[in-house]
């Protein structure tokens, strides 16, 4: 089990399901939509307690659930190149018992990335299999073998795309929320916090052809996210940590220590002239 | 105390005051441990005589005061707070002076303060201060950053001369936050700190202010590289493990 912010992903029985406010039916009550199971969590304990199919009012209607169904199967692609140890999942936002053409509904993806080292358990105690069910798959799970890549670091990516079919102009609108964190503490403590926000549009089409464009605007829109990110980067060195402390001084030469009288006598002839401060 | 610190070293940087002051409230038998050996933000206060600014640590504190190192008065003021020997405070101003310049020098702008006191074994302690606000808003000459704030602190014990030579104890901690935020990219924001120690035995005929000098510059050199090149190359490393760049998608097929 991962927490993140709101995002919480676990890893319960045999299926996945990330703990958000989309996925909430009641209060302790989670639908994974992928495979219309209902994970009960103990937020205490915060294991998954039992798991139940979802009943007919908690899922959407057939005609959505082509769309959101198409959408899963296509992020599901996506992320599957894109993100190594990613987990998605689709929601209906609104309008999930909309029958046909005619009104509006909203689909909303959810896809996290997640690498905690499991020295750091003292942030992420619920790591640790904690019930037989959980540890079971945990066995099996993937971020074990991560183990010896990052020792004292942490991270995660998470994106949250709103869709919104809007049928009388016919056009689906996206509005994506993304958030990368990490946070490296050996033998010091240096952390990344960044946030982008992007929209964009494309035109309904059938729910299999809507699926591939919406997913080809997430991947396009999180790729030119992940560049940006580089070049944020890259231009730290020699332009934005400047404004912080410059490599060498403005003389380009390290600062004369053995010397500084000069400093003192140029100072006071400066002030005896009435010139400088 | 010892699981505190642990916590604290591995609390996320932005939320080091907020965690502070919640085990400040658990520990509250351990307060002074917690705030003299967790470091926060620098603060500042205006000298009302010189009207230049000095920052405030625990090296300048006597009571509810901090005595600014330009009067060398307390503000507020303050009867019989301690003051250094007439001989370390000509030391300290002289330190003050030409730490001014190599500020200048370096962070072309910021606010530095330095410090001195005796201490028990017939040397001394100095801290070094640098408080920087590299923003547009602030001194930041290039106007990149949103928010950049750049404090540094560095205490060294100088020992007692020995044969015109005296040992060297610098523990040097810097704290930094720069954030970038443009419609292209969204913000950006890399926060934290490093701690390093570095001991020298220096002949002292050029004084013990150049000595402190070159191994505060060296060490700052050596601790801006680290932030730049290790700490957050490791954050950037971070995300590309999350998200490989194309390139290294594209490869994975294959083997």
């Amino acid at each position: 089990m991962v927490r993140e912010n709101n995002l919480l992903v676990d890893r319960c029985f045999d299926c996945m399901v990330i703990i958000s406010s989309f996925a909430e039916l009641g209060k302790n009550e989670f639908l994974d939509p992928r495979t219309a199971q209902v994970a009960i969590i103990d937020h205490v304990k915060q294991v998954c307690t039992e798991e139940r199919p979802a009943t007919d009012e908690e899922l959407p209607s057939p005609y959505v659930e082509e769309f959101r169904y198409a959408l899963d199967a296509e992020i599901l692609k996506y992320i599957g190149e894109a993100y190594p140890k990613g987990v998605c999942s689709v929601y209906c936002g609104n309008g999930k018992d909309v029958e046909g053409p005619g009104a509006d509904f909203e689909l909303v993806v959810v896809i996290c990335a997640s690498r905690h080292s499991p020295q750091n358990f003292c942030f992420l105690p619920l790591n640790l299999p904690v019930s037989n069910s959980t540890s079971i798959n945990l066995e099996h799970s993937s971020f074990l073998d991560t183990i010896l890549v990052d020792m004292d670091s942490n991270g995660s990516w998470r994106s949250v795309w709103n869709i919104e079919f809007k049928d009388d102009i016919q056009v689906v609108d996206l509005n994506g929320k993304l958030q990368v964190g990490a946070h490296y503490f050996e033998e010091g403590n240096v952390q990344l916090d960044a946030k982008h926000e992007c929209k964009d549009s494309t035109i309904i089409q059938a729910a299999e052809d809507s699926a591939i464009s919406v997913a080809s605007i997430i991947r396009h829109h999180e790729t030119e996210y992940l560049a940006s990110l580089e070049a944020s980067y890259s231009n730290l060195p020699d332009t934005t940590f400047k404004d912080l402390r410059r490599k060498l001084p403005v003389t380009r030469t390290l600062f004369p220590w053995h010397n500084t009288m000069q400093f003192s006598l140029t100072r006071d002839i400066s002030k005896e002239l009435g010139i400088g401060k | 105390m010892e699981a505190a610190m642990g916590l604290m070293r591995r609390m996320p940087p932005k939320h080091i005051e907020t965690a502070l002051s919640a085990l400040l409230s658990l520990l509250p038998q351990h307060s002074s441990d917690l705030l003299s050996q967790v470091d926060q933000p620098l603060q500042v206060l205006c000298d009302v005589d010189s009207g230049k600014e000095f920052i405030l640590c625990e090296y300048n504190r006597d009571a509810d005061s901090y005595r600014s190192p330009w009067s060398n008065k307390y503000h507020p003021p303050l009867e019989d707070g301690s003051l250094p020997s007439p001989d370390l405070r000509k030391l300290e101003i002289e330190a003050n002076d030409v730490f001014t310049i190599y500020r200048d020098q370096y962070y072309e702008g910021g606010i530095s303060s330095v410090y001195m006191w005796e201490d028990d074994n017939e040397g001394f302690v100095a801290c070094f201060l640098i408080k920087k606000d590299g923003s547009k808003m602030g001194h930041g000459r290039r106007g990149y950053l949103q928010e950049g704030a750049w404090d540094a602190i560095h205490v060294i014990e100088v020992g007692p001369v020995e044969e015109g030579t005296a040992h060297y104890r610098l523990t040097s901690t810097v704290m930094l936050s720069l954030t970038t935020n443009n419609d292209a990219s969204g913000m950006f924001n890399l926060s934290g700190s490093i701690r390093r120690e570095m001991n020298m035995d220096l002949p002292i005929q050029e004084g013990h202010l150049c000595n402190m000098g070159r191994m505060i510059e060296e060490m700052e050199g050596k601790l801006r590289n680290s932030l730049d090149q290790v700490y957050f190359g490791k954050t950037k490393e971070m995300v590309c493990t999350l998200r490989p760049p194309s390139e290294v998608v594209m490869r994975l097929p294959e083997t």
